[in-house]
């Protein structure tokens, strides 16, 4: 079975610095992958350049998507083709409505009350995802949304979107139990019934008996340095900090790894 | 025409005295350059009768020739005026020429150049010498509008300044809805608009006018605006300019001189191509609990140059009032200038401001289009959310009225 998301040795450089020193990952469908590591391991990194943020520059390798090579692909054609990214800290945007969006986000058209007396795309997925929509249906974006309501808001986007590979970047920060255990079970159940591949950045395990991940990968230094059972990965992790892979990196890595690693 | 009373004899003198004299703000214009004599219109007895285009140039800025959700109709055509109604299903409303008002009202008097000053600019001047009507609309005390007085001021002829003066009145404890847009036929191309609007809010009563101006690039304007706010009485104001226009000046001013009175003003400015526009709005608090609240919303592309001012002046304590002005430059040519000034004058007014200037945010736009909007696409939401007509404070009904004609508008012009 092809993969539905392929990262090959892939270089990535920001402003001519070097930041990731060829990635490897390859995520299936109905597959969820967490990504963890240390502070300044190239997570956000591979994210944005996963996206298509033009000041992210491949020098070498692929990304493919449904084997469909995207590295040359602007940010809303790899959106179109099904990629989804919930972000972390999405910008406030006065003056364009939550609903709104998330009906451009469906390939809908903004809300025309003259049109459309009752609106009845977003309103049914902002309830489901626990927004109330008297309140969030005329919000402007982001603007005063707390940290859980900006996680529950980016969710409904990206659930509008159908998209066949969601990117969760830290869907658990800043967020209470019930919003977290919410998040988590939505996405579970949206991956099983779409047929979808996730891709997680977290650094905590509170999520994981809810997004019930397949598999975890360690990035460090620019590299994705260790793979494997997410619950073996996250006990290591926690008892040893991210030291704990210090022999299998190669030198460079090992470096960073004693600079910022270190369990405290 | 009857003889000229003594008390307007005053004015005009005034006027004849400040003819020369340039205005403080914006480049000066010469108006002699300008046709005052265009021949006259016909009569109608509803808007649908207007030719097509007219009709048509009209509804753009609001009018709608059906009447349908309006009150009544005020419309000017060059200098006649062909339409002045109120429909039959409200009463207590009047809608007349102010030159009939004048004729028939001894207390015209007391509303007329008691907002605004006559002798403030050679426009102001030019309006009380050559003044060819204007709307005076007046609700009787408790008369409470829902739906809007819909008042057009159209010019229809190549090269003519049209000087129209306003009176608007709210009795006692009434409320009054005005959509008013003023344009150019689409065939003019020069042209120049002085309009004078004075506002008497009474006692408990609400006013909100929605001005929507539809101009061409080689038009001049000029308008002069002033409103007086009694006890309790509230005053909204939107403006909404979307096309080009030569050189645009006005800075509307409310005086709040009744306790707890209350200015709002909402502006949607769209610079394009190489428009001058200078526009501001002021608020003197007079009384205690008076407030104001002004926001501006500037976009500037091609070389416009768009000047965003606004002026809060406490006068005595407890009161209150706000600023908020927001440009985006869509160019490198083009030019925004948000110049905000706050006076207090006595310990006890709480004034404050915010202003910011700046292109669209990278990060906005890429959040967009990691949503499936293509560039321009997010450019044209962040543009439309930007210019947002959701003006708090106005009905229901009203609200969503003057939402769909910025919609319209914009749609025309963005």
């Amino acid at each position: 079975m092809s993969s539905l998301l392929k990262i090959e040795d892939l270089h990535v450089e920001v402003e001519g610095k070097k930041i990731l020193h060829g990635v490897n990952l390859a995520i299936n469908k109905k597959e969820t992958h967490v990504l963890l590591g240390p502070n300044a391991s190239g997570k956000t990194t591979l994210i944005m350049t996963l996206i298509g943020y033009p000041q992210y520059k491949i020098t070498k390798g692929r990304i493919l998507l449904n084997e469909i090579e995207i590295n040359k692909k602007p940010i809303y054609e790899r959106a179109k083709l099904g990629l989804s990214v919930a972000f972390q800290t999405p910008p406030e945007i006065r003056g364009v409505k939550l609903r709104d969006i998330i009906r451009l986000s469906a390939g809908g058209e903004p809300w025309d009350p003259f049109k459309e007396p009752k609106e009845t795309f977003a309103t049914p997925l902002m309830s489901s995802i626990g927004l109330n929509p008297v309140i969030f249906r005329d919000r402007d974006v982001n603007v005063g949304f707390s940290g859980g309501e900006k996680k529950r808001s980016e969710l409904a986007q990206v659930f509008a979107m159908k998209p066949k590979l969601m990117v969760l970047d830290e869907p658990d920060s800043g967020v209470d139990i019930d919003s977290l255990k919410m998040i988590g079970n939505k996405v579970s159940k949206y991956v099983q019934e779409n047929d979808c591949g996730v891709l997680v950045i977290t650094h905590y395990r509170h999520i994981l008996p809810y997004i019930k991940p397949t598999m975890a990968h360690v990035m460090c230094g620019g590299r994705i340095i260790v793979s494997g059972d997410p619950y073996e990965i996250f006990s290591k992790i926690e008892e040893k900090g991210y030291c704990a892979y210090i022999d299998i990196c190669p030198p460079a890595v090992k470096a960073l790894l004693e600079k910022e690693g270190a369990p405290s | 025409m009857a003889e000229v009373p003594e008390w307007r004899k005053k004015i005009l003198e005034k006027a004849e005295k400040t003819k020369a004299q340039p205005a403080k703000f914006g480049p000066d214009i010469t108006i002699p350059e300008f046709e005052v004599k265009t021949s006259e219109r016909e009569p109608i007895s509803a808007p649908d009768e207007l030719p097509r285009d007219v009709q048509q140039g009209a509804n753009i800025v609001g009018i709608n020739p059906d009447e349908k959700l309006r009150s009544g109709t005020y419309f000017q055509y060059d200098h006649s005026v062909v339409l002045a109604r109120a429909l039959n299903t409200v009463p207590g409303v009047e809608v007349m020429s102010t030159s009939e008002a004048l004729e028939k009202r001894s207390w015209m008097k007391d509303y007329w150049w008691n907002a605004v000053q006559v002798d403030m600019d050679k426009y102001t001047a030019m309006a009380e010498l050559k003044q060819t009507h204007g709307y005076f609309i007046r609700t009787e005390p408790n008369t409470r509008l829902t739906l809007p007085i819909q008042a057009c001021l159209f010019i229809g002829t190549q090269g003519m300044v049209q000087c129209p003066h306003n009176v608007i009145i709210a009795e006692k404890n009434s409320e009054l809805h005005i959509i008013t847009g003023c344009t150019t036929h689409p065939s003019i191309d020069k042209g120049m608009h002085i309009g004078i609007s004075e506002f008497y809010v009474k006692e408990g009563a609400t006013i909100t006018f929605t001005m929507i101006h539809g101009w061409a690039p080689n038009v001049e304007v000029r308008p002069r605006t002033g409103a007086v706010i009694e006890k309790n009485g509230t005053f909204l104001n939107n403006y909404i300019c979307f096309r080009p226009v030569k050189t645009l000046q006005m800075y509307p001013v409310s005086y709040c001189i009744g306790e707890n009175s209350r200015a709002r003003y909402h502006t949607l400015i769209y610079g394009s191509k190489d428009s001058y526009i200078d526009v501001g709005s002021r608020a003197f608090l007079k009384a205690k609990g008076a407030r104001a609240e002004v926001t501006a919303r500037a976009i500037a592309k091609d070389r416009a140059q768009i000047i965003a001012r606004g002026h809060l002046v406490g006068e005595v304590a407890e009161t209150k009032a706000h600023l908020d002005c927001r440009g985006l430059l869509l160019s490198s040519e083009a030019r925004i200038h948000a110049i905000p000034e706050l006076e207090g004058k006595v310990e006890g007014t709480e004034l404050s401001h915010e202003a910011a200037v700046g292109k669209i945010q990278e990060e906005q736009l890429n959040y967009l289009m990691a949503r499936g909007l293509n560039a321009e696409q997010a450019t044209a939401l962040i543009v439309r959310g930007f210019l947002d007509p959701e003006v708090p404070g106005l009905p229901d009904q009203l609200r969503m009225e003057v939402k769909r004609v910025v919609q319209l508008t914009a749609e025309k012009a963005l």
